[in-house]
């Protein structure tokens, strides 16, 4: 009986880096072309959106809930991005007109993520919508509303300063890989040594036990959702400024992979169960597996096919290892 | 039902060894049970009882020994099995269907049909409804189980194992959730299985009902088969010195402590019922407690001790009335985190389910309701909260591996105990223990009755409830008695007896008649 769990967690976090390198291991031999440093800062690049939204995700699921919504936040927040630094704002009662410089275009995007975040977020708590209701309610009303925001069309040309941060640098490192290893080191901190953190997997683990506890369950539940909806919206800021274009389209289906990740990492779906390590663990063998599968030239089709089956194989392992 | 001689040995197992990992959990158990008779297995938690039930109900699979049925060797390959060879298990956490209805689930996976192959439900409830009048249990048959009391889902359960002609009925504390009543109706329908041959196995930590219907007692230890003799052949103290492997010292006696300043008063508290508007849950209850006091709440299953507490602790402001001042001061409390701020803790009724997040460590789960104090700027002090955790789990004797090990793995008494530590971290000025001994053994519950005489010795003001007598006799100082949710007696501890107790318990439509 010693320390059963614990020990079961660092296994589950370790197979998961056993396949990952396993994985990258088999692609080097068979995909040629794999292992290069241009395609290692390819795939980390190509993670890097989902990984800001898995790792939102993750709080959300932490808690025992669902975010469906998170890859038409990032369209919307993306798209008002792209807006405002192309159009600004005619406020045509003062007859006025403001422009927006990127530092301030992104802020209101940003928040426009955490806006919409909190809605699902009061829609659970308040109303008491099952999260997946509720957020798939917010998956259509968002990506509606940005094809209205969008007129359909995509937004293009937005300006030097907002594309940098899509395609730049820093120190050889690429700046979508820096933002989201920084959303990932201020997340895993803030899950394992804050008080919100441990009442993340307190409200996950026993809800009832938490709030008896003293616990504000439902803001506990206020927040993940409105962290999640401001982290969907910082990957329609990489998207956006790495295609100068925000599409009506962007981030279709990307729900899809980031609770993917989640999973392969080991987050337990009914909640007070694993970590932003594993997440970004998930996140690594999903973009692996992409990059792996597009070098050795499998149909793109099939990819989507084999991507179903490594999601189910994960949870399989760790069943099978759960029962002993 | 098959013709069955009485004493015949309808079900035995011999040297059973079971391993989980490491651990045996049983080793070289046996137990010969006999048509007719009701037999009691004891011993404390984790002596192995409901492993080897589990293995004569099938439920476990990969273990060294022999079951033996009618005196054949049989390998059950699952539960199904088991009950078709007519052993039926009742679970202490009940197995059944809460939204079907009692029909439904007494004939799950037995459906009768009709010729177009669909559920016959007028047969189904016919047969069901004979089945409850046999029992004695009065209600509708197509009603959703959810709405049935824990007792009467018991006797459903009862009626799915007659249903299912069962030979041997396991059952598995089944006085642990349910009233003095329907105790006394669960005897009179095992009474009456017996007498038609069935055998009855009759797991309970409580030796007043296992001496008072019990043909034979098995006591179990660390896996093994202490002792398996007549009931008469054992008295209580024999009972309990088989199951502890050493002789009981002395029963506990709660120290007398001096009455000090008023802690907590509560005044016309009332709580509405929230599905019948006009009727309350909590009517009207007003009682105080002194510092050092050990209050006493008896209540049966229903009384509304459990919504008493929460109510008191803020859980109900929406639907509740009534005053509460702490140390004089006026307290209003919306919400737990108010009731805590106040100086307030509860100790819920079912530790499971409200107490513990099971899955985090003794550190975590004893430091959740005080995190704030092993806070660093912001941050929370890995260092601190160990030290803090420990501090708590070694007053109270928290016995566990590791403190990193998950409260899941630990034994009942010691789950119990961390809650009570977490509570203790948040320096309360009024403790509220609701059953703080439910479904824990001998032991762990005389160190509970420690704790609580040196926290009130200490100064601390505690409410508890129980539905114990000879527990609530024993370590209340005062007593209150709530029936239906209205306040009926209160005494002394000098003049209360168990009879005067019982009497102000009662539903007055049962007392009455």
């Amino acid at each position: 009986m010693l320390e059963r769990t614990d020990y079961r967690a660092i296994a589950s976090r370790f197979r998961s880096l056993v396949a990952l390198l396993l994985m990258v291991l088999a692609f080097s031999i068979f995909a040629d072309g794999f292992l290069s440093v241009d395609n290692l800062w390819t795939v980390m690049r190509q993670i890097s959106v989902n990984t800001c939204l898995s790792v939102g995700m993750t709080l959300v699921i932490l808690t025992g809930g669902f975010d469906l919504s998170v890859g038409s936040i990032l369209a919307l927040s993306g798209a008002i991005m792209a807006g405002l630094l192309k159009f600004g704002t005619q406020l045509e009662a003062l007859d006025l007109y403001i422009g927006y410089q990127a530092p301030a275009a992104i802020l209101i995007g940003i928040l426009a993520g955490a806006f919409l975040g909190l809605f699902n977020g009061v829609a659970i708590t308040r109303f008491k919508v099952p999260p997946f209701v509720a957020t798939l309610a917010m998956l259509t009303i968002a990506r509606g509303l940005t094809k209205l925001y969008t007129g359909g069309e995509a937004i293009t040309g937005l300006g030097e300063a907002f594309v940098s941060i899509g395609s730049g640098r820093l120190l050889g490192i690429p700046n979508q890989v820096w933002i989201a290893a920084g959303i990932v080191v201020a997340v895993a901190v803030l899950l394992k040594r804050t008080r919100f953190g441990r009442y993340i997997y307190a409200v996950g683990g026993n809800e009832a036990a938490a709030q008896l506890s003293g616990v504000n369950v439902k803001r506990v539940k206020l927040m993940v959702y409105t962290i999640a909806g401001a982290l969907s919206a910082v990957g329609g800021l990489i998207v956006t400024s790495r295609l100068n274009s925000a599409t009506p389209i962007a981030g279709e289906g990307f729900e899809l992979d980031s609770i993917a990740a989640v999973v392969i990492g080991g987050t337990s779906l009914s909640g007070g169960k694993g970590s932003v390590l594993g997440t970004v663990l998930g996140a690594l063998i999903i973009g692996v597996l992409n990059s792996g599968l597009v070098i050795m030239g499998v149909d793109p089709f099939w990819q989507t096919v084999i991507k179903g089956f490594v999601i189910l194989l994960a949870v399989v392992v760790d069943r099978l290892n759960a029962k002993e | 039902m098959v013709a069955v001689e009485h004493n015949e040995v309808v079900l035995a197992a011999e040297g059973i060894t079971k391993r989980f990992g490491g651990i045996k959990a049983l080793d070289g158990a046996h137990l010969s049970i006999q048509a007719g008779q009701v037999h009691a297995v004891v011993g404390e938690n984790g002596a192995g009882k409901s492993t080897l039930m589990k293995v004569l109900a099938g439920v476990h699979r990969d273990y060294e020994g022999r079951v033996l049925l009618a005196g054949r060797e049989v390998a059950f390959a699952n539960p199904r099995q088991a009950q078709e060879a007519g052993i039926a298990i009742i679970h202490q956490e009940l197995n059944l269907i809460a939204q079907l209805s009692i029909a439904e689930n007494v004939f799950l996976g037995r459906e009768f049909l009709n010729p177009l192959g669909l559920i016959d439900f007028r047969k189904m409830y016919d047969e069901a409804g004979t089945l409850l009048d046999k029992l004695d249990l009065h209600v509708d048959p197509r009603r959703s189980v959810s709405e049935l009391r824990v007792g009467q889902q018991q006797i459903v359960e009862i009626a799915k194992a007659l249903a299912l002609d069962a030979r041997v009925i396991i059952m598995d504390e089944p006085t642990s959730a349910i009233s003095e009543r329907e105790v006394e109706v669960l005897f009179r329908l095992i009474a009456s299985l017996t007498q038609r041959g069935v055998a009855v196995v009759y797991i309970s930590h409580k030796l007043d009902e296992v001496s008072r219907i019990a043909d034979r007692i098995t006591v179990m230890r660390d896996g093994r088969t202490v002792g398996s003799r007549a009931c008469r052949e054992l008295s209580h103290d024999d009972i309990v010195r088989m199951m502890v492997g050493r002789d009981v010292d002395e029963f506990f006696a709660k120290a007398e402590v001096a009455r000090g300043t008023e802690a907590l008063r509560v005044e016309g508290i009332r709580l509405d019922h929230p599905d019948r508007p006009g009727d309350y849950l909590v009517r009207d209850i007003s009682f105080s407690v002194h510092r050092g006091e050990v209050l006493g709440l008896f209540g049966l299953m229903g009384a509304g001790r459990t919504e008493l507490f929460e109510t008191i602790f803020g859980l109900h402001a929406q639907s509740s009335t009534g005053r509460m001042s702490l140390g004089g001061a006026e307290l209003h409390a919306s919400s737990p985190l108010d009731a805590i701020e106040a100086g307030l803790a509860l100790v819920p009724e079912d530790r499971k389910l409200q107490g513990l997040i099971l899955d985090m460590s003794v550190t975590a789960n004893i430091s959740l309701a005080s995190i704030a104090a092993v806070e660093r700027c912001g941050f929370l002090s890995e260092r601190r909260e160990r030290i803090l955790a420990a501090d708590y789990a070694n007053r109270l004797r928290i016995k566990t591996a590791s403190q990193r090990q998950s409260v899941k793995n630990l034994s009942g008494g010691n789950q119990q105990k961390v809650v009570i530590a977490k509570w203790l971290a948040t320096k309360p000025k009024v403790l509220l223990l609701d059953e703080p001994t439910r479904g824990i053994d001998v032991n762990a519950k005389n160190e509970i009755y420690k704790l609580i005489s040196e926290l009130a010795a200490a100064g601390l003001a505690i409410v508890m409830s129980s539905s114990e007598l000879p527990e609530i006799m024993t370590i209340a100082d005062r007593i209150i008695v709530l029936s239906e949710g209205r306040q009926t007696a209160e005494f002394p501890r000098a003049t209360a007896t168990e009879e005067s107790i019982l009497k102000a318990a009662l539903p007055r439509s049962l007392s009455a008649s």
